[in-house]
């Protein structure tokens, strides 16, 4: 994710749809003027779907007609034979959500787990992120410090990077004898496997502990036809390295967004604090935060939404090995290489569920810190 | 980095009463001021160590022998120094694995080129409509553009591998720019630019005489200059990264870009892990867009992150 994308996106997540008054001004100011303004309103209305209409194809052609194309499918059972309406394409309404949802079998255990290994990947990301960034953020926001620029620049680099180059490094640098065992060995941690490990690091933290057979009351139940102590089995290794990979390529563009709020916040504000006898990290924690409350929550949303979106990474750094495999990757695995199209959308459309859930959950905080 | 390192002195500057309230006051206060600015520098350097040294561990690695890469991962000097990864990446010399670095370069930057003039001009166009022209329709098509916005483009991988496979647009150049034109983000940001601009600015132009067109062209458009070179490099870097939409409108050798390519090095090539290969491939990724960074640094920093460069 980019500042590019991710900013404008935010704002309208925060704004809405409510900013649209300049058009009622421009009608009261209309009729006093006569056939030239009227002509100048046909002008508008030619220009206006002029410069709308390559836009409007486009998003109709692969947003729109993509979106209802994949609903479709996601009722029939289509293999790639035929079109998608053809009789090779068999509709079997819910039957692809089902046998991800309720039906037992493969397709559930597969979906189970992809929902596990994200579920644990938003859990260790966005947190840490967001500490990172405000962490950086606070630190950068001293105002006589030197060498600002250079630092901002040095945190943002990674999230300017191609996805794909970062996690070839990345592969390099937890490889069995790389440089992060390497370093890790200097502190007396053994060599760990980190590519292609599936061992879930909670069930490892367990074993070190003795618990290595699970308890009956967590093997006997399940939940999406996997039983729970393979639920609570933390992020596998493998995951491990895409979660700090993660960490390392975002943090610096949310430390932007939080740096660019804190600088907004007035200075009087903490002078004011401070007279009244504030410390600097109590300032920090009882002025600055709450007055930052609408770039946190932006923030959290945004890791959240792109948390569920993780792909380009798992390409390259497991090709879904080693339990990093998530819904969106299913989706991809199943639908372009199995050819299982109508699996593959409904997928799809769950994974859009999630993330819709998280960003109407976002819609609803905005608004609460408005009426504050 | 020590360049930089200094500490001012009291009565220089402004006192920032944020950072002093909390320490004893009197003689005391400089040298407790200047220790605390020495933590804050040490974590920043820890932290800059960490955000580039990746970085600059891939640039010294490129340079290695194979075994060297894999022996001494942590030693950033080269020994011996090697160029073989270089000339077998550029294929300058032969290589087992199969390179093509040229082709793969070539389709990078014409996707990127169409992306970004496609990217900028729509969106300049669709700004405007929406900041500026009054005519029915234009709420809804406000609305489907924000709407669009919130479609997380992960869910659409797999409906536009379906809708280019039905149109027969897979394995083509319009296959991989089209979908990717339209940059709703972009759209927005154009907007809210045009409608920052005083319409008396317009309205003169008008009074004049002026058509809606050229009123955009001449005089809105170079209005918005530092938006739009903002928008034309998040737009090559946008491009120029992009993976999934590549993943899913090709699977020919031809058309591969360079993250396509480079992501096929994934799980080691052939025998060997070949690592100054690969990260002298990400290297050569990644050096375009940081360069475009550095030197636009400015106009991105004072315009487009409004209010970060104080």
């Amino acid at each position: 994710m980019t500042i590019g994308e991710s900013d404008p996106f935010a704002r309208s997540l925060a704004a809405g749809f409510d900013d649209e008054v300049a058009v009622d001004e421009d009608r009261s100011r209309r009729g006093w003027r006569g056939r030239q303004k009227a002509d100048r309103r046909e002008g508008e209305t030619l220009w206006g779907w002029l410069f709308l209409s390559p836009v409007l194809v486009l998003l109709l052609v692969f947003v729109v007609a993509p979106i209802l194309l994949a609903l479709y499918v996601s009722f029939t059972k289509w293999n790639g034979q035929g079109g998608p309406f053809s009789d090779q394409a068999e509709v079997v309404g819910l039957n692809n959500y089902k046998q991800l949802l309720t039906e037992s079998g493969l397709a559930r255990k597969n979906f189970a787990a992809a929902l596990r290994n994200n579920f644990y990947f938003v859990l260790f990301v966005v947190p840490t992120q967001t500490m990172i960034a405000l962490f950086l953020a606070l630190i950068l926001n001293q105002r006589k410090l030197k060498g600002k620029s250079f630092f901002r620049t040095a945190f943002y680099m990674p999230s300017i990077s191609s996805a794909v180059a970062v996690g070839l490094i990345f592969l390099y640098l937890f490889q069995g004898a790389g440089a992060i065992n390497k370093i890790l060995s200097w502190f007396g941690v053994g060599g760990i496997k980190w590519i292609n490990n599936d061992k879930g690091i909670f069930h490892v933290f367990l074993g070190n502990l003795g618990v290595d057979t699970p308890p009956s009351f967590l093997a006997d139940h399940d939940l999406l036809g996997m039983d729970l102590w393979k639920w609570l089995s933390g992020p596998s290794w493998s995951m491990l390295v895409i979660i700090i990979l993660a960490v390392w390529t975002t943090a610096g563009t949310f430390m932007l967004m939080l740096l660019a709020g804190l600088q907004s916040v007035p200075d009087d504000v903490h002078e004011a604090a401070a007279m009244d006898g504030a410390g600097r990290w109590q300032t920090a924690r009882l002025v600055t935060l709450p007055l930052l409350k609408k770039q946190i929550v932006l923030v959290v949303t945004l890791g959240l939404i792109g948390t569920w979106q993780v792909f380009d990474q798992i390409y390259v750094m497991s090709d879904g090995a080693g339990e990093t495999v998530t819904p969106a990757y299913l989706a991809y695995t199943t639908g372009i290489r199995e050819g299982r199209y109508g699996s593959a959308s409904a997928l799809a459309f769950i994974v859009f569920a999630i993330i819709l859930v998280f960003t109407a959950v976002q819609r609803f905080l905005g608004r609460d810190k408005e009426v504050i | 980095m020590n360049a930089t390192f200094n500490v001012p002195t009291v009565d220089d500057e402004m006192v920032d009463v944020s950072e002093i309230s909390d320490e004893p006051i009197g003689e005391d206060a400089g040298a407790a001021r200047a220790a605390k600015r020495m933590l804050s520098y040490g974590v920043l350097t820890i932290f800059a160590v960490m955000f580039i040294g990746p970085f600059l561990i891939s640039i010294m690695t490129s340079f290695k022998t194979d075994p060297d890469a894999v022996g001494r991962p942590l030693s950033p000097i080269p020994d011996p120094f090697s160029l073989e990864a270089w000339k077998q990446l550029l294929g300058i010399a032969d290589s087992v694995v199969n390179v093509e670095i040229w082709r793969w370069t070539l389709n990078s930057v014409i996707v990127t080129t169409f992306v970004t003039i496609g990217r900028v001009g729509l969106a300049s166009m669709a700004g405007y409509a929406l900041a500026r022209l009054d005519f029915p329709g234009r709420k809804t098509i406000f609305a489907l553009i924000l709407g669009v916005m919130m479609v997380p483009g992960v869910v659409l991988l797999i409906p536009r591998f379906l809708v280019l496979k039905e149109l027969n647009l897979r394995n083509s150049y319009p296959g991989m720019i089209l979908p990717l034109l339209v940059d709703c983000a972009g759209i927005y940001l154009m907007k809210q630019n045009f409608e920052a601009i005083p319409k008396s600015v317009e309205e003169a132009a008008q009074i004049d005489g002026a058509t809606i067109f050229d009123t955009w062209r001449l005089i809105l458009l170079p209005m918005a200059k530092p938006s739009l070179i903002a928008l034309t490099i998040f737009s090559v870097q946008g491009s120029w990264n992009e993976f999934t939409a590549f993943l899913v409108a090709t699977d020919k050798p031809q058309y591969k870009t360079l993250t396509l390519g480079l992501a096929q090095f994934q799980g080691g090539l052939g025998s060997g892990s070949r690592f100054p290969l690969i990260l002298g491939a990400a290297v050569l990724v990644t050096l375009p867009i940081v360069i475009l960074f550095f030197t636009f640094q400015r106009y991105f920093n004072g315009d487009y992150t409004k209010g970060i460069d104080k």
